[in-house]
Parts: structure tokens; sequence; C-alpha cells
């Protein structure tokens, strides 16, 4: 693969250069950075340390639309559309892992075409993180500031330049597009002092050794509600979790015109389980709590073989209420785990 | 299968017939039997005792259900659903000749060649019998390839028991079929009282046999317990769960119980699985 960079006062022709590609980077919509289409490449944002919404919206969108019908009819039409190539401009090594998680899900057993279109049809331009946030842990996650996984390039803001390393045929055609300069040693060296300094601001840690095969024996265990007591239920680190897939699905209306449309839900919210009867086995915020964390942590690297958390931060950064998931897994590893009950 | 290219495509099915197996009103059990529009989905429709499907109502939603139909009755589906919620209401509402959405066959299902050589026990409460159904059914086609066949069924009251007049079918040919009800109805031949209670009675042997549960959560407790006093092992003992769901394919994340999902990996399980899940019993 090559190594390219671009000087980063040229960032519009290089994005305007990419003609075969729908663009999307992050960009700031008042407060919120969050990938959106490019439009303008100066409304692009690249001084941040990371989205404050996932790009996990753009392969599993809020809202999406599963198929159509008229209202008192029996034809059904599907939504699932070939997208034009994507180039996903930007995105974070740890929200890039995180696809690669989703995807064991998406795949697992019946694939899930809405899904995999976009996945399949996207091509990831990573950038490397220069200033990590206060609550990243990626480093324990199997991921780091400039982590290669799941990327087509990654890309090392140097200042003045930025550093493309291509990692896949897909990302080297798109550099090509791009038309970029060949970068050399000089470059190669500068990204490799840009991670190390990074890797160095990195404060926050975790040892997931025995976790995954802890956590189902806490299931009655109290302390569960430290946590769970000051919840307000409101499903932020969730919509914000870059590895949370869950959905809802409903049915629309307009006129004769329907639609079967899913959308983000949470399990933090009581009426995600609660049973036609009333019944709700999980009826309060302990056990929507202990689902939260025991399946990231435990039942998704039981079934799929990874845990599905990338250390983004992001649920302990936005948590109204402080509710430190690094703080939950520490307090675990300490609990003591009675005798089962007979 | 269903469409592979897209598991949330529905196929359309016409009602061929439908009727009460309860009074009419509220929590009222109705099944539809019904037939594929397309009847091409024939060729590659293939579902075992114990899947699900969701069946749904365009501009109203899915649930999921069982099939209550065994796959050696042919040429049909057969779905008997209580009047619970928004979904049930509205299909409900729907008689012979008008449309619902099945999108199916889902989970996985009762292993019923592992149990060939073995009698089999099926113990159900109320809308419970809905999954058995197809058990009995398929055990009863096939009777050279299994050993002896009892039925236990009991509702709150004899207007509550599903598949009535199938009662006598089984007798006449010889399956054992014993009805409870839990309170005192003049001239009421059968057993008076809960289901585990009628299991103790009956008490069947736990040599070479497997016992088949399904009701609400209470019954499904007590069942277990008096089968494993009995002699029952747990791996003897299987059953089904629900919990409320979206997808059916594993997707949505809501029915987990623990790290299984009772859409993918259920709604069948073995009583040894369940004993090591906590959350099978929230």
């Amino acid at each position: 693969m090559g190594d390219y960079k671009f000087a980063k006062d040229k960032l519009a022709e290089v994005i305007g250069a990419l003609k075969d590609y729908q663009v999307f980077a992050p960009t700031a919509v008042g407060d919120v950075v969050r990938f959106k289409e490019v439009e303008d490449a100066s409304a692009i944002k690249l001084d941040y340390a990371n989205s404050n919404v996932p790009p996990k919206e753009l392969m599993f969108p809020e809202t999406e639309t599963l198929f159509k019908y008229r209202v008192g009819g029996a034809d059904i039409e599907s939504a699932v559309t070939e997208p034009k190539p994507r180039l996903v401009f930007g995105i974070r090594p740890c929200d890039a892992l995180a696809y690669t998680i989703v995807d064991k899900l998406y795949n697992w057993d019946f694939p899930d075409p809405y899904y995999q279109e976009r996945r399949d049809g996207s091509v990831l331009f990573g950038m490397a993180c220069a200033e990590p946030a206060a609550n990243c842990f990626c480093t324990s996650m199997g991921g780091g500031p400039a982590s290669e996984k799941g990327l087509d390039a990654l890309m090392f803001d140097l200042g003045e330049t930025v550093y493309v390393k291509t990692l896949t045929d897909k990302g080297d055609k798109a550099a090509k597009a791009m038309g970029l300069d060949a970068a050399g040693d000089a470059e190669k060296k500068a990204a490799e002092a840009v991670e190390k300094d990074a890797l160095a601001k990195i404060k926050r840690s975790l040892d997931t050794e025995g976790i995954p095969e802890k956590l189902p024996s806490l299931y009655d265990h109290p302390f569960w509600e430290q946590f769970s007591d000051r919840c307000l239920s409101c499903g932020i680190c969730t919509f914000l979790c870059p590895t949370c897939h869950c959905f809802d699905i409903q049915d629309e209306q307009e006129g004769f015109d329907g639609r079967r449309a899913r959308m983000w839900d949470t399990c933090m919210f009581s009426e995600y389980t609660v049973h036609t009867s009333g019944h709700n086995p999980r009826p309060t915020r302990k056990e929507r709590t202990r689902n939260r964390i025991s399946h990231k942590y435990s039942y998704f690297p039981e079934k799929f073989d990874v845990i599905a958390c990338v250390g983004c931060g992001r649920c302990i950064n936005y948590c109204p209420v402080n509710i430190d998931i690094l703080d939950i897994l520490e307090k675990s590893k300490q609990a003591e785990v009675k005798e089962a009950k007979a | 299968m269903m469409d592979e290219s897209n598991p949330y495509l529905p196929y359309i099915v016409r009602i061929e017939e439908t009727w009460y197996e309860t009074p009419v009103g509220d929590r009222a059990v109705k099944t539809f039997k019904v037939n594929f529009v397309d009847d091409k989905v024939w060729d590659t429709w293939k579902h075992r005792p114990g899947n699900c499907a969701m069946v749904g109502r365009l501009g109203v939603g899915e649930s999921m259900f069982c099939i209550s139909s065994s796959p050696t009755e042919e040429g049909y589906l057969r779905f008997s659903i209580m009047e619970a919620g928004k979904v049930t209401r509205a299909l409900h509402e729907l008689e012979a000749g008008e449309m619902m959405t099945v999108r199916g066959p889902l989970g996985n299902s009762f292993p019923m060649e592992e149990w060939e050589g073995k009698n089999i026990v099926s113990i159900g409460g109320g809308i419970g019998q809905a999954p058995l159904r197809p058990v009995i059914n398929f055990v009863r086609a096939n009777k050279e390839k299994y050993g002896d066949l009892k039925v236990l069924y009991g509702a709150r009251t004899s207007d509550l028991h599903c598949f009535k007049g199938e009662f006598d079918e089984y007798r006449e040919e010889g399956t054992a079929c014993h009805l409870a009800i839990d309170v005192e109805e003049k001239d009421w031949p059968h057993f008076v009282g809960f289901v585990p209670d009628l299991l103790m009675k009956v008490a069947p042997t736990p040599e070479n046999t497997i016992a088949v549960t399904c009701g609400p959560p209470i019954l499904i407790k007590f069942v277990t317990q008096n089968l494993e006093k009995l002699g029952f092992t747990p791996e003897q003992i299987y059953t089904t769960l629900e919990e409320r769901m979206k997808c059916g394919i594993g997707k949505c994340g809501r029915c987990n119980v623990g790290s299984l999902y009772v859409c993918k990996d259920g709604p069948v399980f073995s009583y040894a699985t369940l004993k090591t899940i906590p959350e099978a019993f929230a």
C-alpha cells in the first residue's frame, strides 16, 4: 500500500476530487460534531477529540425504512438500496474498530442487507488521535490512537500537512482519486511521534482479564445498585455508544402510504423488554444497568469472541449523573461472589 | 426458508378460516388457518415443531407467535393468538379472506429426531398449549418412531381449554389425555386442580421419557420442580421461553436471557440449559 500526503489548506481540493464518492466527514452542527455528507469542505471539522455522535449512524441510521407498502394492499417494496460508494473521512480508530464488532452481530446467521450494503460500499479514512480525551481508554480495548483495525487508510495530522497511509486496495484507490502527493520518511517519522505522544496522553485503563467470566456470577449482587440508583434511564450511554446496535421496529402511515421502519432503541428504557401482559423481566434500573454492562462485557464476547466496547469514553463523558463504566467494571472485579442460591 | 436476501420482508398470507378457541372477549384466543398468497413459498418453506414466526398486519406491526400447526399438517399454517395488545387486537379483527403477514420460520425447534424411540409427556397450561400442539401432532403422525404419548393439559375453566375438539381424537387413537380445570364445574369428569398437581397424580415414569412443558411462568416453575421430584433429570425436560421481540433474527437486542437470544437460540430450551442462566426465570 502507499504513503501519501496533502497540505491541509488543500483539503477542499482533495475532497472535491472524490467525484465518484459520497463523502462524509465530521461537521459542526451547532455545538455538536457529527458525520455529515460534505457539501462544503470548509465545514469539515478536524480539531476535535471525537465526534459527539458516533459515525455508527452512517451504517445504521437513527431511523431507516425497511420497506414500503400501500395500506390495504399486498405488495411490499423493499427499501434496500445500493448507495453510491461512500468515503468516511476522518473517522477515529475507535469508531472504525466498533464497526468490526457490530459487523459480527449484523452478519450473524441472517445477514442484515441494509447494514451490509452500506458497510460494503464504504471506504474508511481514519484520522489518528493526537489529543485523546480525558476518558479515552482505547488501548485497553484492543485499539489505540493510531489503530489501523477496520480502516482502509489512516491519516495523521502533522500540522501543516496530513500524512495518509493506505491500508487496503479500496483505500489506495481512493487516495489516488484524491490526487495526493507521495510521502516519505519525514512524514512517517512525524506520524510515529504523533502516535507516541498520543499514547502518553491516555490516562485511563482497564484490565479486562476475567471480567466476561465473572459478570454472570454477579447477577443478584447488590453492587449494581450504587450505579443504577442514580441512573436516570435517559439512555444517552447507549444512543452515543458506537457498538450499541439495538433497535425498535414500527409501522407508520401517511394517507395510504405505509412504511415499516426501524429506529435506535435502548435497553435502558423499561418499555424495551416489557411483555404485553405487563410483566417486565427487567423492571428496574438495576436489571437494566446489569444488562447493559453484562451484554457488552460478557454476553457479547461469549457469543462473538469480542468485548462490545472500544473505550471511546462517550458513555462516561455524556452521562448526566457521572456513571462511569470503568468504575462499574473495577467494582465488579472487587465484588465478592456469594455462594449460589440453592 | 425466508427470503434470504432480506429477512425483514414478510410473506403475505390469506386467512382461510378462523375460529375462537375460548369465549369471545378480553384475552380470547382465536385460531387463524392461513395459506401463502404465492403458492411457490411452499417449495422452500420448512418449519419444525417449536419454530415461531412474526405474524402481523401491515400498518400495525408484527409480533412473535409459535406456529401451532405441525409440519405434518400440510398445505396450511395455524396460529392461535390471544388478544392482549395492539397487534393482537388488530389481528383479531381479521376474518377469512383477509390478508396477514408471516415472517419465518424463526428460532430453533424441538429436537424431534433426538427424541425418536422415547416416550413423550406434554404438560401444558392455557395458551401454553399452542407450542405443544405441533409436538403432539408430529408424534401422532409418526407413531412408529416414538414410544408412548401422554397429554396433560389444564386451564382455569373448561371454557378456556384451547383445541378442545382434538382431545377426543387423541383418546380414540389411544393417547392418554388428562385434562384439568382450576375450580370445580358441574359435570366435569376430569381432574380439578392445578397442572403441577395433575402431573403428580398421573406420575409419568422418567425412564426413556422426555417431558415438554409450556404455560405461564408459575406453571413452568412448579411443573419442572415436580418433574424433578418424579425423577426426571434437567436434560429430560424441555420448555419454550418468550420475551418481547422485534426483529426475530437476533439483531434488535431485547429478547436476550443472559447471552442467549430467545428469538434465535430459542424459543426451545432444555431445563439443563436454563438452569445455568438466572435471567431465564426473570
